[in-house]
Protein backbone atom coordinates (compact mmCIF):
# COMPACT_ATOMS: atom_id res chain seq x y z
CA UNK A 1 0.00 0.00 0.00
CA UNK A 2 2.98 2.47 1.09
CA UNK A 3 4.35 1.56 -2.39
CA UNK A 4 1.44 2.12 -4.16
CA UNK A 5 1.56 6.25 -2.32
CA UNK A 6 4.97 6.65 -3.31
CA UNK A 7 4.38 5.72 -6.70
CA UNK A 8 1.43 7.86 -7.33
CA UNK A 9 3.35 10.98 -5.84
CA UNK A 10 6.69 10.18 -7.92
CA UNK A 11 5.27 11.02 -11.49
CA UNK A 12 3.51 13.98 -10.79
CA UNK A 13 6.58 15.45 -9.09
CA UNK A 14 8.61 14.43 -11.93
CA UNK A 15 6.29 15.63 -15.15
CA UNK A 16 6.71 18.51 -12.86
CA UNK A 17 9.61 18.80 -12.89
CA UNK A 18 10.43 17.99 -16.31
CA UNK A 19 7.80 20.73 -17.76
CA UNK A 20 9.90 23.37 -15.44
CA UNK A 21 13.19 22.17 -16.76
CA UNK A 22 11.60 22.76 -20.90
CA UNK A 23 10.33 26.41 -19.41
CA UNK A 24 13.37 27.36 -18.16
CA UNK A 25 15.48 29.11 -20.85
CA UNK A 26 11.57 30.68 -21.79
CA UNK A 27 11.31 32.55 -18.62
CA UNK A 28 15.25 33.37 -18.29
CA UNK A 29 14.36 35.10 -22.03
CA UNK A 30 11.41 36.70 -20.97
CA UNK A 31 12.84 37.72 -17.59
CA UNK A 32 15.98 38.93 -19.22
CA UNK A 33 13.80 41.22 -21.56
CA UNK A 34 13.51 43.57 -18.65
CA UNK A 35 17.14 43.97 -18.31
CA UNK A 36 18.57 47.42 -18.05
CA UNK A 37 21.57 46.17 -20.28
CA UNK A 38 22.18 48.20 -23.47
CA UNK A 39 24.33 45.99 -25.68
CA UNK A 40 25.54 43.14 -23.94
CA UNK A 41 22.47 41.66 -22.53
CA UNK A 42 24.21 39.09 -19.92
CA UNK A 43 24.32 40.30 -16.97
CA UNK A 44 21.02 41.64 -14.72
CA UNK A 45 21.32 45.18 -14.16
CA UNK A 46 18.37 46.00 -12.97
CA UNK A 47 14.47 46.50 -14.05
CA UNK A 48 12.79 48.60 -16.54
CA UNK A 49 10.53 48.76 -19.17
CA UNK A 50 12.25 50.44 -21.86
CA UNK A 51 12.78 48.05 -23.59
CA UNK A 52 9.33 46.83 -24.32
CA UNK A 53 8.15 50.47 -24.75
CA UNK A 54 10.61 50.65 -27.40
CA UNK A 55 11.30 47.48 -29.09
CA UNK A 56 12.83 49.27 -32.02
CA UNK A 57 15.48 51.13 -30.40
CA UNK A 58 17.19 48.88 -32.36
CA UNK A 59 15.98 49.56 -35.95
CA UNK A 60 18.40 46.76 -37.99
CA UNK A 61 16.67 44.23 -35.52
CA UNK A 62 13.10 45.54 -36.36
CA UNK A 63 13.75 45.11 -39.97
CA UNK A 64 14.82 42.09 -39.32
CA UNK A 65 11.56 40.87 -37.67
CA UNK A 66 9.52 42.88 -40.63
CA UNK A 67 11.72 40.64 -42.90
CA UNK A 68 11.05 37.63 -41.33
CA UNK A 69 7.08 38.28 -40.48
CA UNK A 70 6.55 38.91 -44.20
CA UNK A 71 9.02 36.00 -46.03
CA UNK A 72 6.64 33.44 -43.42
CA UNK A 73 3.81 35.11 -44.74
CA UNK A 74 4.49 34.77 -47.97
CA UNK A 75 5.98 30.68 -47.72
CA UNK A 76 2.81 30.16 -45.60
CA UNK A 77 0.51 30.94 -48.32
CA UNK A 78 2.40 29.48 -51.14
CA UNK A 79 3.27 25.88 -49.29
CA UNK A 80 -0.49 25.61 -47.62
CA UNK A 81 -2.01 25.52 -50.91
CA UNK A 82 0.08 23.26 -52.33
CA UNK A 83 0.30 21.15 -49.10
CA UNK A 84 -3.46 21.19 -48.96
CA UNK A 85 -3.90 20.45 -53.03
CA UNK A 86 -1.51 17.07 -52.33
CA UNK A 87 -3.05 16.38 -48.87
CA UNK A 88 -6.62 15.75 -50.66
CA UNK A 89 -5.21 13.95 -53.68
CA UNK A 90 -3.25 11.38 -51.37
CA UNK A 91 -6.29 10.48 -49.25
CA UNK A 92 -9.09 11.00 -51.57
CA UNK A 93 -7.87 9.91 -54.82
CA UNK A 94 -6.43 6.60 -55.70
CA UNK A 95 -3.50 6.26 -58.12
CA UNK A 96 -0.71 4.32 -59.67
CA UNK A 97 1.99 6.28 -57.61
CA UNK A 98 0.19 7.30 -54.66
CA UNK A 99 2.85 5.37 -52.58
CA UNK A 100 5.79 6.92 -54.52
CA UNK A 101 4.15 10.37 -53.93
CA UNK A 102 3.67 9.87 -50.12
CA UNK A 103 7.08 8.45 -49.57
CA UNK A 104 8.93 11.00 -51.79
CA UNK A 105 6.68 14.16 -49.23
CA UNK A 106 8.11 12.18 -46.17
CA UNK A 107 11.52 12.16 -47.63
CA UNK A 108 12.15 16.22 -46.97
CA UNK A 109 11.28 15.79 -43.41
CA UNK A 110 13.85 12.86 -43.00
CA UNK A 111 16.55 15.35 -44.29
CA UNK A 112 18.72 17.35 -42.06
CA UNK A 113 18.59 20.87 -42.32
CA UNK A 114 21.75 21.43 -43.25
CA UNK A 115 21.70 19.27 -46.22
CA UNK A 116 18.54 20.99 -47.58
CA UNK A 117 20.57 24.10 -46.97
CA UNK A 118 23.72 22.80 -48.66
CA UNK A 119 21.37 21.60 -51.15
CA UNK A 120 19.68 24.61 -52.58
CA UNK A 121 22.77 26.71 -52.52
CA UNK A 122 24.20 24.64 -54.89
CA UNK A 123 21.49 24.59 -56.96
CA UNK A 124 20.83 28.23 -56.62
CA UNK A 125 24.64 28.38 -57.13
CA UNK A 126 24.93 26.46 -60.71
CA UNK A 127 21.72 27.70 -62.44
CA UNK A 128 22.80 31.37 -61.09
CA UNK A 129 20.29 32.63 -59.16
CA UNK A 130 21.45 35.44 -56.69
CA UNK A 131 20.41 34.51 -53.05
CA UNK A 132 18.35 36.65 -51.38
CA UNK A 133 14.93 37.18 -50.57
CA UNK A 134 13.38 35.27 -53.49
CA UNK A 135 15.76 32.25 -52.29
CA UNK A 136 14.77 32.16 -49.01
CA UNK A 137 10.79 31.90 -49.60
CA UNK A 138 11.34 29.20 -52.12
CA UNK A 139 13.79 26.99 -49.24
CA UNK A 140 11.32 27.96 -46.75
CA UNK A 141 8.03 26.80 -48.96
CA UNK A 142 10.23 23.44 -49.80
CA UNK A 143 10.65 22.07 -45.96
CA UNK A 144 7.10 23.63 -44.81
CA UNK A 145 5.38 21.67 -47.48
CA UNK A 146 5.92 17.97 -46.20
CA UNK A 147 4.39 19.13 -42.44
CA UNK A 148 1.39 21.05 -44.41
CA UNK A 149 0.55 17.86 -46.28
CA UNK A 150 1.08 15.47 -42.87
CA UNK A 151 -0.92 18.02 -40.84
CA UNK A 152 -3.58 18.27 -43.48
CA UNK A 153 -3.53 14.51 -44.18
CA UNK A 154 -4.59 13.87 -40.98
CA UNK A 155 -7.73 16.17 -41.24
CA UNK A 156 -8.73 14.82 -44.56
CA UNK A 157 -8.71 11.16 -43.40
CA UNK A 158 -11.24 12.05 -40.69
CA UNK A 159 -13.66 13.30 -42.33
CA UNK A 160 -16.66 11.70 -42.81
CA UNK A 161 -17.70 10.78 -46.25
CA UNK A 162 -21.45 10.70 -45.46
CA UNK A 163 -21.70 14.20 -45.64
CA UNK A 164 -20.53 14.72 -48.74
CA UNK A 165 -22.64 11.86 -50.19
CA UNK A 166 -25.72 13.25 -48.35
CA UNK A 167 -24.48 16.85 -50.34
CA UNK A 168 -24.51 14.84 -53.75
CA UNK A 169 -27.40 13.11 -53.16
CA UNK A 170 -29.12 16.44 -52.65
CA UNK A 171 -27.98 17.51 -56.21
CA UNK A 172 -25.10 19.56 -54.90
CA UNK A 173 -22.87 19.57 -58.18
CA UNK A 174 -18.92 18.27 -57.01
CA UNK A 175 -17.85 21.69 -56.61
CA UNK A 176 -20.57 22.62 -54.69
CA UNK A 177 -20.43 19.72 -52.91
CA UNK A 178 -16.10 20.56 -52.42
CA UNK A 179 -16.88 24.26 -51.10
CA UNK A 180 -19.86 23.90 -49.30
CA UNK A 181 -18.95 20.83 -47.23
CA UNK A 182 -15.54 19.44 -47.99
CA UNK A 183 -13.45 22.83 -47.10
CA UNK A 184 -15.68 24.40 -44.43
CA UNK A 185 -14.62 20.80 -42.45
CA UNK A 186 -11.28 20.74 -43.44
CA UNK A 187 -10.64 24.21 -42.43
CA UNK A 188 -9.09 23.90 -38.94
CA UNK A 189 -6.72 21.21 -40.43
CA UNK A 190 -5.46 23.65 -42.61
CA UNK A 191 -5.41 26.48 -40.18
CA UNK A 192 -3.22 24.15 -38.23
CA UNK A 193 -1.22 23.66 -41.02
CA UNK A 194 -0.55 27.47 -41.60
CA UNK A 195 0.22 28.11 -38.20
CA UNK A 196 3.04 25.20 -38.13
CA UNK A 197 4.10 26.58 -41.38
CA UNK A 198 4.34 30.16 -40.01
CA UNK A 199 6.25 28.93 -36.64
CA UNK A 200 8.43 27.16 -38.48
CA UNK A 201 9.56 30.00 -41.41
CA UNK A 202 9.68 32.42 -38.65
CA UNK A 203 12.33 30.63 -36.68
CA UNK A 204 14.21 28.91 -39.48
CA UNK A 205 17.98 29.45 -39.03
CA UNK A 206 20.21 26.85 -40.84
CA UNK A 207 18.67 26.50 -44.63
CA UNK A 208 17.98 30.59 -44.37
CA UNK A 209 21.97 30.86 -43.15
CA UNK A 210 22.79 28.77 -46.56
CA UNK A 211 20.37 30.54 -48.92
CA UNK A 212 19.74 34.24 -47.20
CA UNK A 213 22.87 36.28 -49.73
CA UNK A 214 22.38 39.82 -48.04
CA UNK A 215 18.70 39.60 -46.32
CA UNK A 216 18.97 39.37 -42.30
CA UNK A 217 15.98 37.94 -41.12
CA UNK A 218 14.76 37.49 -36.95
CA UNK A 219 17.33 34.32 -36.46
CA UNK A 220 20.16 35.86 -38.77
CA UNK A 221 20.02 38.99 -36.45
CA UNK A 222 20.49 37.18 -33.37
CA UNK A 223 22.84 34.67 -34.83
CA UNK A 224 25.38 37.64 -35.85
CA UNK A 225 24.39 39.83 -32.98
CA UNK A 226 25.04 36.94 -30.16
CA UNK A 227 29.05 37.17 -31.11
CA UNK A 228 28.74 40.50 -30.33
CA UNK A 229 26.06 41.18 -27.80
CA UNK A 230 22.65 41.11 -28.35
CA UNK A 231 20.40 43.67 -27.50
CA UNK A 232 17.52 43.61 -24.77
CA UNK A 233 14.79 44.34 -27.67
CA UNK A 234 15.71 40.75 -29.47
CA UNK A 235 14.38 39.17 -25.83
CA UNK A 236 11.42 41.62 -26.10
CA UNK A 237 10.46 40.55 -29.74
CA UNK A 238 10.90 36.69 -29.08
CA UNK A 239 8.32 36.93 -25.48
CA UNK A 240 5.63 38.72 -27.42
CA UNK A 241 5.66 36.11 -30.05
CA UNK A 242 6.13 33.55 -27.60
CA UNK A 243 2.79 35.34 -25.65
CA UNK A 244 0.62 35.44 -28.69
CA UNK A 245 1.62 31.95 -29.74
CA UNK A 246 0.22 30.67 -26.66
CA UNK A 247 -2.89 33.22 -26.50
CA UNK A 248 -3.76 31.30 -29.89
CA UNK A 249 -3.60 28.08 -28.74
CA UNK A 250 -5.41 28.46 -25.31
CA UNK A 251 -7.47 30.53 -27.52
CA UNK A 252 -8.39 27.82 -30.17
CA UNK A 253 -8.43 25.40 -27.67
CA UNK A 254 -11.29 27.26 -25.43
CA UNK A 255 -13.13 27.86 -29.07
CA UNK A 256 -13.24 24.21 -29.23
CA UNK A 257 -14.55 23.62 -25.76
CA UNK A 258 -17.04 25.63 -26.31
CA UNK A 259 -18.49 24.33 -29.47
CA UNK A 260 -18.45 20.69 -28.20
CA UNK A 261 -20.20 21.64 -25.51
CA UNK A 262 -22.61 23.55 -27.69
CA UNK A 263 -22.79 20.10 -29.67
CA UNK A 264 -23.49 18.02 -27.26
CA UNK A 265 -26.02 20.27 -25.55
CA UNK A 266 -27.87 20.21 -29.38
CA UNK A 267 -27.48 16.86 -29.16
CA UNK B 1 -3.29 20.27 -33.54
CA UNK B 2 -0.23 21.26 -35.41
CA UNK B 3 1.99 18.83 -33.78
CA UNK B 4 0.04 15.77 -35.68
CA UNK B 5 2.47 16.58 -38.10
CA UNK B 6 4.95 15.32 -35.66
CA UNK B 7 3.29 11.56 -35.19
CA UNK B 8 2.68 9.31 -37.94
CA UNK B 9 0.29 7.37 -36.48
CA UNK B 10 -2.99 9.53 -36.85
CA UNK B 11 -6.41 7.95 -36.12
CA UNK B 12 -7.47 6.18 -39.22
CA UNK B 13 -11.09 6.73 -39.72
CA UNK B 14 -12.29 5.15 -43.57
CA UNK B 15 -12.23 8.04 -45.83
CA UNK B 16 -14.55 6.26 -47.66
CA UNK B 17 -14.49 4.91 -51.39
CA UNK B 18 -11.71 7.49 -53.21
CA UNK B 19 -13.14 9.19 -56.17
CA UNK B 20 -11.33 8.48 -59.75
CA UNK B 21 -10.80 11.58 -61.66
CA UNK B 22 -8.05 11.56 -63.71
CA UNK B 23 -7.60 15.86 -64.38
CA UNK B 24 -8.55 16.56 -61.03
CA UNK B 25 -5.65 14.45 -59.34
CA UNK B 26 -4.17 15.89 -62.10
CA UNK B 27 -4.49 19.39 -60.71
CA UNK B 28 -4.07 18.84 -57.65
CA UNK B 29 -0.57 16.86 -57.54
CA UNK B 30 0.81 18.67 -60.15
CA UNK B 31 2.39 22.16 -58.47
CA UNK B 32 3.12 20.26 -55.62
CA UNK B 33 5.15 18.12 -57.37
CA UNK B 34 6.54 19.83 -59.67
CA UNK B 35 7.87 22.75 -56.83
CA UNK B 36 9.12 19.63 -54.54
CA UNK B 37 11.39 18.46 -57.45
CA UNK B 38 12.44 21.42 -58.52
CA UNK B 39 13.49 22.38 -54.61
CA UNK B 40 14.37 19.04 -53.24
CA UNK B 41 15.05 16.34 -55.70
CA UNK B 42 17.18 18.91 -58.07
CA UNK B 43 18.89 20.55 -55.07
CA UNK B 44 19.77 16.77 -54.03
CA UNK B 45 21.15 16.18 -57.76
CA UNK B 46 23.17 19.08 -57.84
CA UNK B 47 24.55 18.48 -53.88
CA UNK B 48 25.91 15.19 -55.48
CA UNK B 49 27.18 16.46 -58.72
CA UNK B 50 29.06 19.52 -56.52
CA UNK B 51 30.43 17.02 -54.64
CA UNK B 52 31.94 14.54 -57.50
CA UNK B 53 33.40 17.93 -59.38
CA UNK B 54 37.07 17.90 -60.32
CA UNK B 55 39.53 20.39 -59.61
CA UNK B 56 41.01 21.48 -62.81
CA UNK B 57 44.37 24.07 -62.72
CA UNK B 58 44.47 24.56 -66.64
CA UNK B 59 43.79 26.84 -67.97
CA UNK B 60 42.30 28.50 -64.97
CA UNK B 61 41.27 27.08 -61.64
CA UNK B 62 38.10 25.79 -61.58
CA UNK B 63 35.98 23.25 -61.04
CA UNK B 64 34.34 20.58 -63.53
CA UNK B 65 31.66 18.31 -63.67
CA UNK B 66 33.38 14.72 -62.94
CA UNK B 67 33.26 11.66 -61.08
CA UNK B 68 35.54 12.16 -58.79
CA UNK B 69 34.97 9.96 -55.54
CA UNK B 70 38.15 11.02 -54.38
CA UNK B 71 36.51 13.40 -53.05
CA UNK B 72 34.65 11.88 -50.42
CA UNK B 73 38.17 10.36 -49.56
CA UNK B 74 39.18 13.42 -48.71
CA UNK B 75 36.05 14.13 -46.53
CA UNK B 76 35.99 11.06 -44.67
CA UNK B 77 39.89 11.60 -44.17
CA UNK B 78 39.49 14.91 -42.78
CA UNK B 79 36.65 14.98 -40.80
CA UNK B 80 36.66 11.41 -39.60
CA UNK B 81 36.43 12.74 -36.21
CA UNK B 82 33.17 15.15 -36.57
CA UNK B 83 31.36 12.56 -38.70
CA UNK B 84 32.30 9.94 -35.90
CA UNK B 85 31.04 12.69 -33.00
CA UNK B 86 27.99 13.77 -34.58
CA UNK B 87 26.65 10.56 -35.04
CA UNK B 88 28.19 9.54 -31.24
CA UNK B 89 26.07 12.97 -29.87
CA UNK B 90 23.18 12.02 -31.69
CA UNK B 91 22.89 8.47 -30.29
CA UNK B 92 23.13 9.47 -26.67
CA UNK B 93 21.56 12.39 -27.09
CA UNK B 94 18.67 10.87 -28.64
CA UNK B 95 18.98 7.94 -25.48
CA UNK B 96 18.73 10.13 -22.76
CA UNK B 97 15.89 12.54 -24.37
CA UNK B 98 13.80 9.32 -24.89
CA UNK B 99 14.16 8.18 -21.35
CA UNK B 100 13.53 11.87 -20.00
CA UNK B 101 10.40 11.82 -22.24
CA UNK B 102 8.85 8.60 -21.86
CA UNK B 103 7.71 9.08 -18.34
CA UNK B 104 6.59 12.52 -19.13
CA UNK B 105 5.03 11.15 -21.93
CA UNK B 106 3.08 8.21 -19.88
CA UNK B 107 1.91 10.58 -17.03
CA UNK B 108 0.36 13.22 -19.64
CA UNK B 109 -1.24 10.41 -22.31
CA UNK B 110 -2.52 7.61 -19.81
CA UNK B 111 -2.43 9.50 -16.03
CA UNK B 112 -3.86 12.62 -16.60
CA UNK B 113 -6.45 11.24 -19.29
CA UNK B 114 -9.26 11.68 -16.96
CA UNK B 115 -8.42 15.26 -16.74
CA UNK B 116 -8.53 16.88 -19.97
CA UNK B 117 -8.02 20.40 -19.31
CA UNK B 118 -4.67 19.32 -17.32
CA UNK B 119 -4.01 17.35 -19.97
CA UNK B 120 -3.87 20.02 -22.66
CA UNK B 121 -2.24 22.43 -20.21
CA UNK B 122 0.64 19.92 -20.01
CA UNK B 123 1.03 19.13 -23.87
CA UNK B 124 0.70 22.98 -23.95
CA UNK B 125 3.92 23.03 -22.05
CA UNK B 126 5.39 20.51 -23.79
CA UNK B 127 5.55 22.32 -27.06
CA UNK B 128 6.03 26.04 -25.39
CA UNK B 129 9.60 25.79 -26.08
CA UNK B 130 9.15 25.51 -30.05
CA UNK B 131 7.42 28.91 -29.58
CA UNK B 132 10.57 30.68 -28.62
CA UNK B 133 13.37 31.23 -30.91
CA UNK B 134 15.69 28.27 -31.24
CA UNK B 135 18.95 30.36 -31.10
CA UNK B 136 17.82 32.78 -27.64
CA UNK B 137 16.69 29.33 -25.83
CA UNK B 138 20.12 28.34 -26.97
CA UNK B 139 21.78 31.13 -25.68
CA UNK B 140 19.41 31.25 -22.77
CA UNK B 141 21.18 27.77 -21.37
CA UNK B 142 24.39 29.55 -22.64
CA UNK B 143 24.05 32.01 -20.48
CA UNK B 144 22.74 30.01 -17.63
CA UNK B 145 25.38 27.93 -17.28
CA UNK B 146 28.45 30.11 -18.38
CA UNK B 147 31.70 29.73 -15.84
CA UNK B 148 30.73 32.78 -13.51
CA UNK B 149 26.52 31.80 -13.63
CA UNK B 150 24.74 31.49 -10.71
CA UNK B 151 23.73 28.33 -11.84
CA UNK B 152 27.33 26.73 -11.97
CA UNK B 153 28.34 28.12 -8.72
CA UNK B 154 25.76 26.06 -7.39
CA UNK B 155 26.53 22.87 -9.89
CA UNK B 156 30.21 23.80 -8.03
CA UNK B 157 29.01 23.25 -4.31
CA UNK B 158 27.30 19.90 -5.37
CA UNK B 159 30.82 18.82 -6.58
CA UNK B 160 29.75 17.85 -9.53
CA UNK B 161 32.21 19.73 -11.75
CA UNK B 162 35.76 20.57 -10.39
CA UNK B 163 36.25 24.61 -9.19
CA UNK B 164 38.14 25.20 -12.16
CA UNK B 165 36.66 23.47 -14.49
CA UNK B 166 33.78 24.87 -17.19
CA UNK B 167 30.74 22.88 -18.33
CA UNK B 168 29.74 25.21 -21.67
CA UNK B 169 32.57 23.99 -24.71
CA UNK B 170 32.55 20.46 -23.36
CA UNK B 171 30.80 17.59 -25.51
CA UNK B 172 28.76 17.31 -22.07
CA UNK B 173 26.88 20.64 -22.86
CA UNK B 174 26.53 20.14 -26.58
CA UNK B 175 24.64 16.87 -25.59
CA UNK B 176 22.45 19.18 -22.64
CA UNK B 177 21.63 21.47 -25.55
CA UNK B 178 20.56 18.99 -28.10
CA UNK B 179 18.38 16.62 -25.67
CA UNK B 180 16.70 19.92 -24.30
CA UNK B 181 16.00 21.23 -27.90
CA UNK B 182 14.76 18.28 -29.10
CA UNK B 183 12.54 16.91 -25.83
CA UNK B 184 9.32 18.38 -27.26
CA UNK B 185 10.17 15.93 -30.67
CA UNK B 186 10.41 12.79 -28.67
CA UNK B 187 7.33 13.51 -26.25
CA UNK B 188 5.01 14.30 -28.83
CA UNK B 189 4.99 11.23 -30.74
CA UNK B 190 5.22 8.97 -27.83
CA UNK B 191 2.29 11.05 -25.72
CA UNK B 192 -0.20 10.27 -29.05
CA UNK B 193 0.69 6.98 -28.71
CA UNK B 194 0.58 6.20 -25.25
CA UNK B 195 -2.92 8.68 -25.08
CA UNK B 196 -4.76 5.83 -27.00
CA UNK B 197 -3.09 3.08 -25.24
CA UNK B 198 -6.19 0.20 -23.39
CA UNK B 199 -5.17 0.19 -20.11
CA UNK B 200 -7.19 -2.53 -19.86
CA UNK B 201 -4.46 -4.68 -21.25
CA UNK B 202 -2.32 -3.19 -18.68
CA UNK B 203 -4.99 -4.56 -16.20
CA UNK B 204 -5.32 -7.96 -17.83
CA UNK B 205 -1.23 -8.04 -17.38
CA UNK B 206 -1.68 -7.18 -13.58
CA UNK B 207 -4.61 -9.68 -13.19
CA UNK B 208 -2.86 -12.76 -14.39
CA UNK B 209 0.06 -11.88 -12.02
CA UNK B 210 2.56 -10.39 -13.88
CA UNK B 211 4.83 -7.57 -11.80
CA UNK B 212 4.61 -3.88 -12.78
CA UNK B 213 7.62 -4.38 -14.71
CA UNK B 214 6.64 -7.04 -16.48
CA UNK B 215 3.49 -5.47 -17.20
CA UNK B 216 5.65 -2.75 -18.68
CA UNK B 217 8.03 -4.76 -20.61
CA UNK B 218 5.06 -6.94 -22.28
CA UNK B 219 2.89 -4.62 -22.50
CA UNK B 220 3.15 -0.63 -22.19
CA UNK B 221 6.55 -1.11 -24.36
CA UNK B 222 5.50 -3.23 -27.25
CA UNK B 223 2.17 -1.23 -27.75
CA UNK B 224 3.71 2.04 -27.59
CA UNK B 225 6.72 0.96 -30.06
CA UNK B 226 5.32 3.40 -33.27
CA UNK B 227 5.92 6.57 -30.98
CA UNK B 228 9.23 5.19 -29.70
CA UNK B 229 10.14 5.13 -33.38
CA UNK B 230 8.95 8.22 -34.57
CA UNK B 231 9.82 9.87 -31.78
CA UNK B 232 13.44 8.86 -32.10
CA UNK B 233 13.62 9.32 -35.66
CA UNK B 234 12.63 12.86 -35.55
CA UNK B 235 15.13 13.22 -32.78
CA UNK B 236 18.17 11.60 -34.47
CA UNK B 237 17.99 13.23 -37.74
CA UNK B 238 17.91 16.64 -37.19
CA UNK B 239 20.29 16.05 -34.33
CA UNK B 240 22.97 14.34 -36.71
CA UNK B 241 22.55 17.10 -38.59
CA UNK B 242 22.63 19.84 -36.16
CA UNK B 243 24.81 23.21 -36.44
CA UNK B 244 23.94 25.47 -34.04
CA UNK B 245 24.35 23.35 -30.41
CA UNK B 246 27.66 22.58 -30.91
CA UNK B 247 28.97 25.78 -32.38
CA UNK B 248 31.44 27.85 -30.57
CA UNK B 249 28.95 30.77 -30.31
CA UNK B 250 26.99 28.46 -28.66
CA UNK B 251 27.16 25.78 -26.33
CA UNK B 252 30.77 24.16 -28.29
CA UNK B 253 34.24 24.73 -28.95
CA UNK B 254 36.74 24.04 -31.25
CA UNK B 255 36.56 20.60 -30.01
CA UNK B 256 32.88 19.86 -30.19
CA UNK B 257 32.25 20.90 -33.74
CA UNK B 258 30.39 18.58 -35.95
CA UNK B 259 29.35 17.85 -39.48
CA UNK B 260 26.92 20.63 -39.44
CA UNK B 261 30.08 22.61 -38.62
CA UNK B 262 32.24 21.35 -40.96
CA UNK B 263 29.34 21.58 -44.09
CA UNK B 264 28.80 25.58 -42.82
CA UNK B 265 32.44 26.38 -42.81
CA UNK B 266 33.16 24.61 -45.89
CA UNK B 267 30.35 25.98 -48.00
CA UNK B 268 29.92 29.41 -46.18
CA UNK B 269 33.53 30.50 -44.73
CA UNK B 270 36.59 28.68 -46.64
CA UNK B 271 34.56 28.39 -49.65
CA UNK B 272 34.86 24.63 -50.37
CA UNK B 273 31.44 23.51 -52.04
CA UNK B 274 32.89 20.61 -53.24
CA UNK B 275 34.05 19.66 -49.92
CA UNK B 276 30.77 20.79 -48.32
CA UNK B 277 28.72 19.24 -50.55
CA UNK B 278 30.46 15.41 -50.38
CA UNK B 279 30.03 16.14 -46.60
CA UNK B 280 26.44 17.08 -46.58
CA UNK B 281 26.15 13.80 -48.88
CA UNK B 282 27.40 11.43 -46.64
CA UNK B 283 25.09 12.24 -43.84
CA UNK B 284 22.17 12.12 -45.93
CA UNK B 285 22.92 9.24 -46.86
CA UNK B 286 24.32 7.59 -43.63
CA UNK B 287 21.08 8.92 -42.20
CA UNK B 288 18.91 7.47 -44.71
CA UNK B 289 20.47 3.73 -44.57
CA UNK B 290 20.44 3.97 -41.24
CA UNK B 291 16.38 4.77 -41.05
CA UNK B 292 15.77 2.16 -43.23
CA UNK B 293 17.92 -0.50 -41.07
CA UNK B 294 16.29 0.68 -38.01
CA UNK B 295 12.88 0.80 -39.25
CA UNK B 296 13.24 -3.11 -40.63
CA UNK B 297 14.44 -4.30 -37.35
CA UNK B 298 11.41 -2.31 -35.82
CA UNK B 299 9.11 -3.72 -38.23
CA UNK B 300 6.51 -1.18 -38.85
CA UNK B 301 7.17 -0.13 -42.48
CA UNK B 302 3.90 1.60 -42.46
CA UNK B 303 4.85 4.35 -40.60
CA UNK B 304 6.73 5.90 -43.22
Amino acid sequence: MRKLSASKFIFPVYATLALLFLLIPIIYTFVFSFNQANRRNTVWQGFTLDNWLNPCGRQDLCDAVGTSLLIALVSTVIATVLGTALAIALVRYHFRARSAVSLSLFLPMATPEIVMGAGLASLFFSIGIERGFLTVILAHVMFCLSFVVTTVKARVQMLDPTLEEAAADLYATPQQVFWKVTFPLLVPGIMAAALLSFALSFDDFIITYFNAGNVTTFPLFIYVAAKGGLPPQANVIASSVFLLAIFAVVATQVYGNIKRKRLALAK
Amino acid sequence: MAFAAFSNNTPNKNSGAPVKSGKIVLALLLPGLIYLAMFFFIPLVALIQTSLEKRVTTPSVHFEAAWNWQNYVDVIDRYLPQILRSFGYAFVATIIALLISYPLAYFIGVKVRHRPVLQRLMVTLVIAPFFISFLLRTIAWKQLLADNSATMDFIRQLGLIGPNESFIGTGGAVVFGLVYNFIPFMTLPLYTTLERLDVRYLEAGSDLYASPSKVFRKVTLPLSMPGIISGTLLTFIPIAGDYVNASQDFLGSADTSMIGTMVVQDQLVTNNPQSATALSVLLMGTILVLITVYVRRAGTEELL
